[in-house]
């Protein structure tokens, strides 16, 4: 079974009005559960577009989304995906565990589950100690580490995340690509990334999905079968040739 | 062993940028209790100041009277320098302690009596303005077309001279408002005057605050198939609040002042307003009396404003300045 099936989408916001775009056209894409795939394409292509079509947090303009075999709002409804965005979006007024049993009171668990899912889901992202503290004394890297937390305290199947890391300094956000391939091996999670960093796409994922502007369509899908990631990955010449490919691909989308 | 443990998290640069970052938090609560030093100094210097600019500009003015000289400023532009005019702040804060004639309680425990009942009145008001006042926000946040149509009604009925709709509320109190389970006494009438002042500011900074959280905030919450009421409950109303307690600072206030000017137009007896309507009447007689008494309502704005901002400080506390991070 795929994780997520889209079919034919195209997307058009404002039709028929003087600020109509076309911002998504002819998309189709198949990911498989487990993999680790990344959206990458220049500003205006539709990569953030399509990952709010799989989340069901827009509809298509034509096509069909299907995510765990079932139409995309139904799986929104169910809870079948977690998200996490560019801003950690953390509530301040919340401690970072409440922050993190948010999703889970709202599915109604009772207050002993919350609480021991809470811990070990911090215990996940290394930030066991500070469970009572407030979002905004953490710092940005932190904050997103609670973020994918919060994304995962109610094991779903499916993480979606929209450029998370783009807001962080380099050091940390290698660091963070690092945390997230380590979950990613031990929760067996599929993931959809969208990013604008070329590198950062070659590392996370198993494929590459090259999209092309104006409008938005897949311009190529690119695997990037570089095994498991180490810290010599980032200097192996693999690596380098993987990210020279998706950049061609990506210079040909903006000739 | 504290040393090694220090190491080993000098090696995590997360955990020690926390560290700074909790060094700068209790820094924070430091430079919080200067603050409340400094401005607690700075109001007593500032009053002293004040005291001092009248009682020094009184003296001079006198000087020159007592010479009769013409000084063509003071009379004209400048307020005479006469204890008519300008009763020494001795006398008048003596007032406070003095017996007025027909009375057996002093000026200042009448006051306190007054300000009571001119503070129930408002703070009813305050009450039923800021229910009334948070569902014209929700209303507005919800059915943006609303937004549009019922606005400029809201500001418009700002306009209305307060001293001209009070007597109507109050004729209408008594002949009209006999739906209501209890009766209706005049005090009410002058509630729905500080009502009309306080819903104001409560819905159009109820209105921003519930705008105010991030689409991608709304966005968790959809992702998450929130129902309206989980994510007003959860993301929207909390989010508000900063907002809301700026116009409850406001509407507080204005309720005190509503109050006031709503017993004077609509004769209601008992209160602060009416206070300062007879002390005016008798100025001639006892001028300090009239200045004490306009103390006294200053003293009950101050009053409710610092509450407001005291359950503020609880109930929004020192994180949740603002909207979601």
């Amino acid at each position: 079974m795929n994780a997520i099936d889209v079919r034919g989408v195209a997307k058009v916001f404002n039709p028929g009005r003087s600020n109509q775009v076309e911002a998504l056209s002819g998309i189709d894409l198949s990911v498989e559960s487990g993999e680790f795939i990344t959206l990458i394409g220049p500003s205006g292509c539709g990569k953030s577009t399509l990952l709010r079509l799989i989340a069901s947090l827009l509809s298509p303009s034509a096509g069909s989304v299907q995510v765990n075999a079932k139409p995309a709002e139904q799986a929104r409804l169910d809870r079948d995906y977690g998200m996490a965005f560019q801003t950690a979006g953390l509530f301040d007024w919340r401690t970072v565990a409440k922050n993190i049993e948010l999703p889970l009171e709202l599915m109604g668990w009772s207050k002993g589950d919350r609480r021991r899912r809470s811990a070990e889901m911090l215990d996940l992202v290394k930030l066991g100690e500070f469970a009572k503290h407030h979002p905004s004394e953490l710092s940005g890297g932190m904050q997103q580490r609670v973020a994918i937390a919060r994304a995962l305290a109610f094991s779903p199947s499916l993480l979606l995340m929209d450029e998370p890391f783009g807001a962080l300094d380099e050091m940390t956000r290698e660091h963070m690509q690092d945390e997230l391939l380590r979950i990613w091996g031990e929760t067996g999670t599929t993931v959809v990334f969208v990013t604008h960093s070329i590198p950062e796409a070659v590392y996370l994922s198993t494929r590459v999905v090259v999209m092309s502007p104006r409008p938005g369509r897949i311009a190529a899908i690119i695997n990037a079968d570089l095994g498991d990631r180490t810290a010599a990955t980032r200097d192996d010449t693999a690596f380098f040739k993987k990210v020279t490919e998706v950049r061609v691909a990506l210079r040909d989308v903006e000739g | 062993m504290p040393n090694t443990d220090a190491m080993a998290e000098a090696h995590d640069p997360l955990v020690f940028e926390h560290r700074l970052k909790q060094q700068a938090a209790l820094e924070q609560r430091r430079d919080a209790v200067m603050r409340i030093v400094r401005q607690t100094v700075t109001f007593t210097v500032f009053l002293a100041l004040l005291v001092g600019l009248y009682t020094g500009y009184k003296a001079f003015g006198q000087s020159i009277d007592d010479a009769q000289h013409d000084w063509a400023v003071i009379g004209s532009v400048l307020p005479r320098t006469d204890d008519l005019n300008m009763p020494p702040v001795s006398e008048i804060f003596g007032q406070f302690g003095e017996t007025p004639g027909g009375q057996d309680q002093i000026y200042a425990r009448i006051l306190f009596g007054e300000a009571l009942f001119t503070l129930r009145e408002a703070f009813a008001g305050f009450l039923v303005g800021l229910v009334i006042g948070m569902v014209i926000a929700l209303a507005l946040a919800q059915w943006r077309r609303l937004e549009q149509g019922l606005l400029p009604y809201v500001v418009a009925s700002q306009t209305v001279p307060l001293i001209a709709i009070a007597p109507i509320i109050v004729i209408w109190g008594r002949k009209n408002f006999d739906v209501f389970p209890w009766e209706w006494q005049d005090w009410m009438s002058v509630s729905v005057i500080a009502t009309y002042l306080t819903f104001f500011p409560v819905a159009v900074n109820g209105l921003r605050g519930l705008q105010s959280p991030r689409p991608e905030n709304q966005e968790l919450m959809a992702s998450y198939a929130a129902t309206w009421w989980q994510a007003l409950w959860r993301l929207r109303l909390p989010a508000s609040l900063p907002y809301l307690f700026a116009a409850l600072k406001i509407a507080a206030t204005a309720s005190i002042v509503g109050a006031i000017v709503g017993e004077i137009s609509a004769g209601v007896e008992g209160g602060l307003g009416r206070r300062i309507l007879r002390e005016a009447f008798n100025y001639t007689t006892g001028p300090d009396r009239l200045f004490a008494s306009v103390l006294g309502a200053a003293v009950l704005g101050i009053f409710v404003f610092l509450v407001v901002t005291g359950v503020e400080r609880l109930v929004v506390g020192r994180h949740g300045g603002g909207a979601a991070t």
